[in-house]
Formats: C-alpha cells, sequence, structure tokens
C-alpha cells in the first residue's frame, strides 16, 4: 500500500525516536535489575528514578506519588479495588459514569459482586456529567468518585476540576482515568483537586505496556499485586526499566510544546470537521464542539454501518475506529453513544477519526475525499437511504 | 478477521440495486441490530432470471448478501429454497462466529422475497410455510 494515514491516535501512537533512543540501552547494555545493590542495577535505579521524576513535574505531583504499572487498565483496577478495599471501613459506595472505559466499568462490576454499591452518572447529549446528579449521589457511604477526565471515544472533556472540589468537599477520593488526556491536555493535580490519576504511556508517542497510577500522599490503597518490595512497596514486580524510561521521555517530549502542538491539532481537527460536514449530508458531530480533546472527531454517517466504513477505509490505506456493534465483539453499538441518547441505527454508523501529532492537512484533505466516496458508495447500497430519497 | 472471499464480495458486491416492478421483495433485519437486508427477485416459469440486492450492515452482512444472490441467480425456487445460511457461509469460506447471523440473514432474505413472490401470484412453495420473515437472527 502506498500511501497509510494513521488516524487512529486515540487507540495507540508511534513511539517517537528520541523515545526509542532512550529505551534501547536498558535492553542490552544497562539491563540490570533495579533491585540489585551493585553498579548495574543501581543505574536501572536512577533511570527510573529520573523517569518518575518526570511524570510527577508533567502532572505537578510529588516523585513519590508516581507508582509505575503495566498499564492504563491495570492503574484503574488498581486505583478502583485498591481504594474499595482500603477504605471499606468508611464505607461501600463508588460513584462512576455510563461512558468510563470498560477499564473502569468492569472493575466496578467486579466489585459489585463483592459487596460494593455503584452508583452509574448519566452523561448529557454532548457527555458531560451533571455536577448536581454527582453531589446528590454522595452518600455517607461513599468512598470512592472515579470520573474519566476526557472521553476515548467522543472526547469530551469532563470539569474535573469541579468534579474533584465536589469530593474534596464531601471528604470522599476522586480518581480520574485519564488515559486520553495525559500528554494531550494540561493537567495539574493539585489545582484539579485530584487524588489519584492513571496514565499510560502508548497514548502519547511512549511504549505499550507501561503506565502509571498517581496517589496522592496519604491515600490509602492496598495493593493490587503483591509480591517484592519495588514501587515503595505498593506494586510488585521486577520494573520495566526500557519502557519507564520511554514513559519518562515521552511525558516529557508531550509537555514540552503542548501549546503550539494543540493549536495546530485543534485547527486540524475543526478543519476536518468543517470538510465532512461541508461534502457529507446526514451526518452529525458526537462529543462537544470545543470542550473536546484536540485529536479527537467523532461522527455518525446515517444510513450506513460503521465496520464497513472501516473496511472501505483501510482499502484506501486509512486506519480509524469505530463505535459500531459489529466492531466491539459484541452485536450491541457502543455504551458511550448510547449513553448520550443516540439512537441504536445511528450508533451503529460511528467513525472516530483521531488526529496525532504526524497528520498533516493535506491528509485531512485525502481522508475527506475518500470518505465522500465511501458514504456515497455504502448509502446507494443502503435501503435506509432509498427510504430518503424517496422523502426529498 | 475475514476471508478473501468476503473481503471480494465487500469489495465487489455482485447485484447489488433494484429491480423495478420485481415479482417478489424481501426485507429482513432491523436497524437497530445493525443490518438490514433488502432482495428483489424476477421469476419466470419457476427459475429466478435476476435478483438484486441493497443491504445496509457490517463487511460480512454485505459480503453475504451479495453471495446469496450469486447462488440463487438461474436457479429454480425449489433450488434457491435450498440455499441455507451455511451454504452461504461456506460458500464465503466462512464466517467469523459472532458474524454467523449475517449468513441467517441472507438466508431470510431470499426465503423473504419468495414469500412475497408466493403471495402476490398465490403459488404454493414448499418449505415456506412456516418461514417468519420478522424471526429475529439475533435471538435477542
Amino acid at each position: 500500500m502506498e500511501k497509510y494515514v494513521y488516524m487512529d491516535n486515540s487507540a495507540t501512537t508511534p513511539v517517537k525516536e528520541e523515545v526509542l533512543k532512550e529505551m534501547l540501552p536498558y535492553f542490552t547494555s544497562k539491563y540490570g535489575n533495579p533491585s540489585s545493590v551493585y553498579s548495574l542495577g543501581n543505574e536501572s535505579k536512577n533511570a527510573i528514578e529520573i523517569a518518575r521524576e518526570k511524570v510527577a513535574k508533567a502532572l505537578n505531583a510529588k516523585p513519590n506519588e508516581i507508582f509505575f504499572t503495566a498499564g492504563g487498565s491495570e492503574a484503574d483496577n488498581w486505583a478502583i479495588k485498591g481504594v474499595a478495599y482500603a477504605n471499606k471501613g468508611k464505607g461501600n459506595h463508588i460513584i462512576t459514569s455510563k461512558i468510563e472505559h470498560h477499564g473502569i466499568l468492569h472493575t466496578c462490576k467486579y466489585l459489585e459482586k463483592h459487596g460494593f454499591n455503584v452508583t452509574y452518572l448519566d452523561v448529557d447529549e454532548y457527555g458531560l456529567v451533571d455536577l448536581q446528579q454527582l453531589e446528590e449521589a454522595i452518600t455517607d457511604d461513599t468512598i470512592l468518585i472515579t470520573i474519566m477526565f476526557a472521553n476515548n471515544e467522543i472526547g469530551t472533556i469532563q470539569p474535573i476540576k469541579e468534579i474533584g472540589k465536589i469530593a474534596k468537599d464531601k471528604g470522599v477520593l476522586f480518581h480520574t482515568d485519564a488515559v486520553q488526556a495525559v500528554g494531550h491536555v494540561k493537567i495539574d493535580v493539585d489545582d484539579l483537586n485530584i487524588d489519584l490519576l492513571s496514565l499510560s504511556a502508548h497514548k502519547f508517542y511512549g511504549p505499550k505496556g507501561v503506565g502509571a497510577l498517581y496517589v496522592r500522599r496519604g491515600v490509602k490503597i492496598d495493593p493490587l499485586i503483591s509480591g517484592g518490595g519495588q514501587e515503595g512497596n505498593r506494586r510488585a514486580g521486577t520494573e520495566n526499566v526500557p519502557g519507564i524510561v520511554g514513559m519518562g521521555k515521552a511525558i516529557e517530549l508531550a509537555y514540552e510544546d503542548l501549546e503550539e502542538k494543540n493549536a495546530r491539532l485543534i485547527k486540524l481537527r475543526d478543519s476536518l470537521i468543517q470538510k465532512i460536514f461541508d461534502n457529507i449530508d446526514y451526518v452529525r458531530l458526537n462529543g462537544h464542539p470545543t470542550k473536546r480533546l484536540p485529536g479527537n472527531v467523532n461522527v455518525c454517517f446515517e444510513f450506513i454501518e460503521g465496520e464497513s466504513l472501516l473496511l472501505s477505509l483501510d482499502m484506501e490505506g486509512i486506519a480509524a475506529s469505530s463505535g459500531s456493534a459489529c466492531t466491539s465483539g459484541t452485536l450491541e453499538p457502543s455504551h458511550v453513544l448510547l449513553a448520550i441518547g443516540l439512537p441504536h441505527e445511528i450508533a451503529h454508523g460511528s467513525l472516530r477519526l483521531s488526529l496525532g501529532d504526524f497528520n498533516t492537512e493535506e491528509e485531512v484533505d485525502y481522508v475527506v475525499e475518500k470518505l465522500v466516496e465511501i458514504v456515497a458508495r455504502l448509502r446507494a447500497m443502503s435501503p435506509l437511504y432509498e427510504d430518503v430519497k424517496e422523502v426529498k | 478477521m475475514y476471508s478473501e472471499k468476503v473481503m471480494d464480495h465487500f469489495r465487489n458486491p455482485r447485484n447489488v440495486g433494484e429491480i423495478e416492478n420485481a415479482d417478489g421483495v424481501g426485507e429482513v433485519g432491523n436497524p437497530r441490530c445493525g443490518d438490514i437486508m433488502k432482495m428483489y427477485l424476477k421469476i419466470e416459469d419457476g427459475i429466478i432470471k435476476d435478483v438484486k440486492f441493497k443491504t445496509f450492515g457490517c463487511g460480512s452482512a454485505i459480503a453475504s448478501s451479495s453471495m446469496a444472490t450469486e447462488l440463487i441467480k438461474g436457479k429454480t425456487i425449489e433450488e434457491a429454497m435450498k440455499v441455507t445460511n451455511k451454504k452461504v457461509a461456506e460458500a464465503l469460506d466462512g464466517l467469523p462466529p459472532i458474524k454467523m447471523h449475517c449468513s441467517v440473514l441472507a438466508e431470510q432474505a431470499i426465503k423473504a422475497a419468495l414469500l412475497d413472490y408466493s403471495k402476490k401470484n398465490n403459488v404454493h412453495i414448499e418449505g415456506l410455510e412456516d418461514f417468519n420473515p420478522d424471526e429475529d437472527p439475533h435471538g435477542h
């Protein structure tokens, strides 16, 4: 395939050259176990601590509040299970939202089977939680509020600071799954009143299989992985040194010139949205028009189905994703699209194009050109479109 | 995920379109579930002279519709009645388990179109007595 346009940066991103370069020595020459006392081990240990400082700096946290994990899902599982079990003497109620990532939702479902009660907050048509509904949901038994920073499908950014404030005022811990936000949005855990925060390196040009959980000092949390004394006795297992080093470099790069990068991305994003709307009818934008991730575009094309759209795009060398049933591995379309009130038949026709540092305006034009052709072709095949044409 | 055959029929679906004044038209599926198939038949002397389809659905739904039209074109009504979902799936070199309902839908589309033909022309078709075109292949 001569042309390849990658517009699925919310799924994963490539590791940047500078990041890989820093990681490589830790696979081969600097392979020491960080727990070993000799100098080879110390070298690894130091590399981890430098990475920890970089992650802490990016979030305005302290290094001893950053704990490395094997990714975002582990961080989510740990935050919720760890806080639930460590604080169950205080209460057994958890509040979350209906549009969380499955790393959160399935963990909450698991805890429901083990004596915890979970409230799943509704969201409005843009995917925003209602702060009043949140406040009303808090009871004396509430020990944790977990609301995602930014949604992985529709890109909506929640009013995190306000949510954190409510939690703080009520003396409830606040965790946010910030896997889609870290490296893309400015985050200050103190300013935003965040107690726990999950992140994942491969969403910001770092390697896969490494993430972290920020845990504010003083927060009571049980370990998820028991064993050796790594990560201050909180997360056992020999550290993924190259991965952690890569994450440190990647997060540093991500925040180096965030504002310029985002200004460019937002322009590209809005241009893509505009061009889709200018050239294709029966289309709707999902998520909030402005409170959204800089690179996120999510639209529904009526009368066609998402998977056939993705297969057609792939044939043109374009990588994207969809919330249709046929791509979720179930027969239901995405829980996020249903939660924002889309009817099933419209949710089936969703397309997410997530832009990143390597996408260009030229690629945007190519994608729009191909989308016009593909949507027209699939609609010509669709019995639903035929009915609309008759009404016209 | 899909066989080369499925991708071929998705890329170049056979017999897409409508037939004006078709002798039988059948529509099955449900937009809620993400797939609808509509099949048009031209029947002369008990033989399916022409067949066209329109489908809203995923790659395997489009490929299954296309393959189903190929399997019945030029065949007698009796032969078309023998095209089961399994035959459609086999002809496509298999479908992923979660996509098998697409081939069920294709079988139902053929039968729904034949049922329409039999009603319009008051002819009896063996095997359609218990056929319910509104039956949900997803089983939910």
